[in-house]
């Protein structure tokens, strides 16, 4: 794969930075970039936070699919593209020329992730996210198959249909189909490593320690000084 | 995903998708035929595909037809969208790929491989030259269209922008706002909008011509002589 014309937004010399946090489902990272955000808010820094999934208009689109089961793996695929673009054209771009830091819970390695196990061309995935620069940094939390699924398991052990991957078809038992489907997207999430420069960070260590080296990283990478509010 | 000018009349053996194969499709068990009609509003397509369909129907053929914004996943939310023209130009692509894919997969695809004629008012085309037109990468756009299927016909009613505008008040009494392409800024004049709009797609058309397969038909013409080329065109991909 040939992506390596793409660039970072600090790279496309945007005064803002993209901060995003990678993983599958139960390995912690909502968690760890709630904590960041909240540390660099406390610094009275200009921060904001995005969702997956999260856009108005297209979410009720992608609501209805879900609900009906009338998504393929192709209309999957754009409708989160579709949902991707909206955050990123009208949301993301210009806050980032406006300076800011916005962290992505989840950015476009998600879809790599999830389209490509659902059957997509890796190829078609790529070039559909290539109007989306890279992010700055990239954190992508691993933990041991089994400790990311206890921890999903154990507190919500309603699974939805598309979480548990049942449209893949890998089981009736949707707990199974879950496990398998989580397995195959850990297993795409570490071929992407190098491929994008994926800072992996260990998620089977103390909340509070990880936070840590999330937080060192950062500042190595960002000089946090320069994105005081009210400059 | 070049396709030969030369084999428009030609029997097509075989279904293939123009670059990426959809997953678990395989298009050789496609034995219908796609036929598209593309063409600017006011140059016929409407009443053009309910004459095919009489045709055909008449002829014992089952025929299934699609369209632009009519897929039961994205069709409403796309509407809203237009009328509030609150989405940017990427997302707006992307969910009519999806009101599109969505189409191609629980419609088109099911039709074909129960060996319907399915009658497509509007294709990728008119989607690729509107993304192309508005400044979109060449590139991005023929990647999010190389999972459609190749059709086995694709007619382009060609009418110039003048007889267009005529067509349009003959109808209604009033230009569109997506239509007239608005929301480019070309003019702050709707009908010198319309114009340059509809001449800009035109030469997008043209231009798709050298690699896609189109038959460029004169909507120029009486409804019934019309129909007839077109018939006589369909004669050789159904026969």
């Amino acid at each position: 794969m040939k992506n390596r014309k793409e660039k970072t937004f600090s790279q496309l010399g945007y005064p803002g930075r993209l901060v995003a946090v990678e993983g599958v489902d139960g390995s912690g990272k909502s968690t760890q970039i709630y904590l960041l955000k909240r540390w660099l808010e406390m610094q009275g820094l200009k921060v904001f936070f995005s969702e997956w999934n999260s856009s108005g208009l297209v979410k009720s689109a992608t609501r209805r699919g879900k609900q009906q089961k009338i998504l393929t793996p192709t209309t999957f695929s754009l409708i989160h593209a579709t949902d991707f673009a909206d955050r990123y054209e009208r949301q993301l771009v210009p806050l980032l020329k406006a300076g800011y830091i916005v962290l992505c819970d989840r950015y476009k390695f998600t879809a790599f992730a999830r389209d490509t196990v659902r059957g997509c061309s890796p190829d078609w995935v790529r070039k559909l996210y290539n109007f989306a620069a890279l992010p700055d940094l990239t954190f992508f939390f691993r933990a041991p198959l089994d400790v990311s699924l206890n921890r999903i398991l154990q507190g919500r052990p309603q699974l939805k249909y598309h979480e548990a991957g049942m449209d893949l078809g890998l089981s009736d038992n949707i707990e199974e189909s879950f496990k398998l489907f989580q397995g195959r997207l850990l297993k795409a999430y570490a071929k992407m490593k190098t491929e994008f420069g994926l800072i992996q960070i260990n998620a089977n260590q103390p909340i509070e320690k990880q936070q840590e080296l999330v937080r060192d990283r950062l500042a190595k990478v960002i000089d946090i000084k320069g994105y005081q509010l009210d400059q | 995903m070049a396709a030969k000018r030369n084999s428009a009349s030609k029997v097509r053996p075989n279904k293939k998708f123009l670059g990426y194969d959809l997953p678990g499709v395989k298009a050789r068990e496609l034995t219908g035929k796609l036929i598209v009609i593309e063409g600017a509003d006011g140059s016929g397509r409407s009443t053009q595909i309910k004459l095919l369909v009489d045709w055909l129907e008449a002829k014992g053929y089952a025929t299934t037809q699609v369209g632009l914004k009519r897929s039961s996943l994205a069709s409403e939310e796309l509407e809203r969208a237009k009328n509030g023209n609150i989405l940017n130009r990427t997302t707006l692509s992307l969910f009519y790929a999806t009101d599109f894919a969505d189409q191609l997969e629980n419609i088109i695809i099911p039709s074909l491989r129960a060996g319907f004629i399915v009658l497509a008012d509007r294709y990728i085309y008119t989607l690729m030259a509107r993304d192309l037109v508005r400044g979109l990468d060449d590139k991005w756009v023929h990647n999010l269209y190389s999972i459609a299927l190749q059709p086995d016909a694709v007619f382009y009613l060609k009418l110039s922008p003048e007889k267009l505008i005529q067509r349009n008040f003959m109808k209604n009494h009033t230009l569109d706002y997506w239509e007239s392409g608005m929301d480019l800024g070309l003019s702050k004049d709707m009908f010198d909008s319309f114009v340059k709009y509809q001449k800009l797609l035109s030469d997008k058309f043209d231009e798709m011509r050298k690699s896609f397969d189109f038959t460029i038909v004169d909507s120029d013409q009486s409804v019934d002589s019309l129909n007839q080329e077109l018939r006589n065109h369909t004669k050789k991909i159904i026969n």
